[in-house]
């Protein structure tokens, strides 16, 4: 059997992940490890963008502020864990349902404006909306307002597993990316999936068959702000911190570049642009406090002469060896 | 209710309505004539305002500092479409989106490393910083009276531009079907060229407007730009007309609603509950106000024929 082109590089990545924590434990290297744990949970982010961008054509210019729900839903619970006591409200096991009713609650009110209208009104009024939440996090003044609020403690996982330990830590949110990959995967190729699919070359004929297209795009919007709530149930653990900056536009403009960097409408590519876009990132800023001079004219170069992201450059070579 | 108060909010709001129409102006522009979504408008208001700083600082006059900003503003504009923006014109808006997001990255950067990281402040001359008694016994600030004033006329002379001249003649054939007019033997690189650099001055325009009053620093247009983006989502993209309007509704509501929305909170809730929701949700009435208009108009209050 010939293994693809495609196929190696994304086992392979998945390898590399695997041995991440025993390698950055070896050499002592707790950034790198808090590095990779940040580049998965951005990339569990940037999948469930995908879903709804990339193979539904839909661009959601305000998917960070998903994140955000997720994320204040961890931080208000341990705020009034510690605050007040209440010690259930820390327990993860309540975090992440929570999180995933918050985020599709929001994603569904959204939602049933936005896919309303079409392309560019599409594209800015998801960026309004993701703004307005932003403002409310902003208003939250019980809750540090545009300081944040600081994490004094994780979500608990009970006896199951502590995420106070980062190993730990690490292979929960490298099991739930492979999860949702997965689970993206099986959508994107159930008759669900087809629909969202077919909506994005014509939604005009999908209509004609008799489906009900918009009700098809609002389930799809919603799976993918539950998923991203969960990516920001990880990644306030992660920083142990949370404000409304996660829900600014600029973050959601971070999490479009990783998907069209890594690859619109490839299973892999979402991924693959978190590692690129963060890789960079940790790079150029090694170079010059100043990195986004140059990252800036380098987005540029990439959207007007590498449209298919790196998920596309890995197929190209995969045909020519053909 | 203080009726002195609603006046003087009033006329904060309608101050705020003329900068976000200039900045609209220019936007709706260049989405209705080049199809183009340029999130670095933001930017360019954000230069402006530098380059007034900076000229008025060389030159020691406020008015000569924002005259030489006005030109410069338009050679960085036409740079900005010509090195970058060009190519983008036959792409999909995501790309447009991506692409001028990476522009904002530049000159935010650029920006830190020519201005530094802190705030500048561009200081009005003597004559502009005194008030005027509106009513007897109600002042209100000169500047603020001489924005409203200059963001009228420009938006008069849009008007006449528009429809009463050869070139807005032009604009507006560019904005209901560019094929044709190009195939009619209209050098549309060049219309292009200059529309953008018109839109770009009217952001400049309203940058270093608004220098005085905020503060110049870096990220000043991205806060503005989502409004204006409100702005042209409510009025329909494309219409300057449309553009107007919405501008002077979204400045009135969000200046009048941040004033005394607690206030009104109050007559129903506790103080508490006013004075904590209070600030959360006026900063939520446009977009309320955004949503209503698109859940009855999906193509906003204006939407321009020929699309």
């Amino acid at each position: 059997m010939r293994i693809s082109a495609s196929t190696a590089v994304a086992s392979g990545t998945i390898v590399a992940l695997a041995v991440v924590p025993p390698i950055t434990n070896a050499l002592q290297e707790p950034f790198y490890l808090g590095l990779f744990l940040r580049l998965m949970i951005l990339a569990i982010a940037a999948i469930s963008l995908n879903l709804i961008l990339g193979f539904g054509n839909m661009v959601s210019f305000g998917h960070a502020a998903y994140m955000g729900i997720g994320a204040y839903v961890v931080g208000i619970g341990t705020f009034h864990a510690i605050e007040d006591g209440i010690d259930w409200l820390a327990n993860g096991f309540l975090h992440v349902p929570l999180a995933i009713a918050a985020s599709s609650l929001a994603a569904l009110v959204i939602g049933a404006i936005s896919i309303r209208t079409r392309g560019v009104y599409f594209i800015m009024i998801t960026l309004a909306f993701g703004q307005m939440l932003y403002f409310i996090g902003v208003g939250l003044e019980v809750y540090g307002a545009d300081d944040g609020l600081s994490l004094y403690m994780r979500s608990e996982f009970g006896g199951v597993l502590d995420i106070n330990d980062n190993t730990q830590f690490y292979y929960l949110v490298l099991a739930l990316l492979l999860a949702t990959l997965y689970g993206v995967k099986r959508l994107i190729a159930s008759r669900f999936g087809l629909v969202i699919r077919g909506a994005r070359s014509n939604e005009r004929r999908l209509a004609a068959v008799g489906i009900p297209v918009y009700r098809y795009k609002l389930v799809a919007f919603m799976v993918a702000g539950a998923i991203c709530g969960v990516a920001g149930v990880l990644l306030a653990n992660r920083t142990d911190f949370v404000s409304p900056d996660m829900m600014h536009w600029t973050r959601s403009g971070d999490l479009i570049i990783m998907v069209v960097l890594g690859g619109m409408g490839t299973l892999f590519g979402p991924l693959y642009g978190a590692a690129a876009f963060l890789l960079v990132e940790e790079f150029l800023s090694g170079i010059t406090e100043h990195w986004q001079i140059v990252f800036g004219p380098l987005l540029i170069l990439v959207v007007i002469y590498a449209r298919g992201g790196i998920a596309g450059v890995v197929h190209a070579l995969e045909r020519r060896r053909e | 209710m203080d009726w002195i108060l609603l006046l003087e909010q009033c006329l904060n709001g309608l101050q705020l309505g003329i900068l976000l129409f200039l900045l609209a102006a220019g936007l709706t522009l260049v989405f209705g004539i080049m199809d183009l979504v340029n999130l670095a408008h933001g930017s360019l208001y954000m230069m402006g305002a530098y380059f007034a700083t900076t000229f008025a600082g060389w030159t020691g006059s406020f008015l000569l500092g924002a005259l030489l900003a006005l030109p410069a503003a338009l050679l960085l504009g036409i740079v900005v479409e010509v090195v970058a923006l060009r190519t983008l014109y036959s792409r999909d808006h995501l790309d447009q989106v991506l692409a001028t997001f990476g522009l904002i990255l530049f000159f935010n950067e650029l920006a830190r490393i020519v201005w530094g990281p802190a705030g500048l402040d561009l200081s009005l001359p003597a004559f502009l910083e005194t008030s005027v008694e509106l009513l007897p016994g109600v002042p209100y600030p000169t500047y603020r009276i001489a924005i409203i004033v200059t963001g009228l006329l420009v938006a008069g002379g849009m008007y006449a531009l528009v429809n009463h001249t050869r070139i807005g003649m032009l604009i507006r054939a560019g904005a209901s079907n560019r094929g044709m007019v190009s195939a009619l033997g209209v050098n549309i690189r060049l219309l292009y060229t200059l529309v953008f650099g018109l839109g770009t001055v009217l952001a400049a325009l309203a940058g270093l407007m608004a220098a005085p009053i905020l503060t110049v620093q870096i990220g000043m247009g991205e806060t503005i730009l989502i409004l204006a983006f409100v702005v042209i989502v409510i009025g329909g993209i494309g219409s300057i007309r449309g553009a107007f309007v919405a501008a002077i509704l979204v400045g009135l509501i969000d200046t009048v609603g941040r004033a005394f929305l607690a206030d009104f909170l109050r007559l129903f809730l506790t103080n508490q509950v006013a004075e904590t929701a209070g600030p959360a949700m006026s900063s939520m009435l446009i977009y309320i106000l955004m949503a209503a208009v698109l859940a009855t108009r999906p193509r906003g209050l204006f939407p321009p024929r020929g699309h």
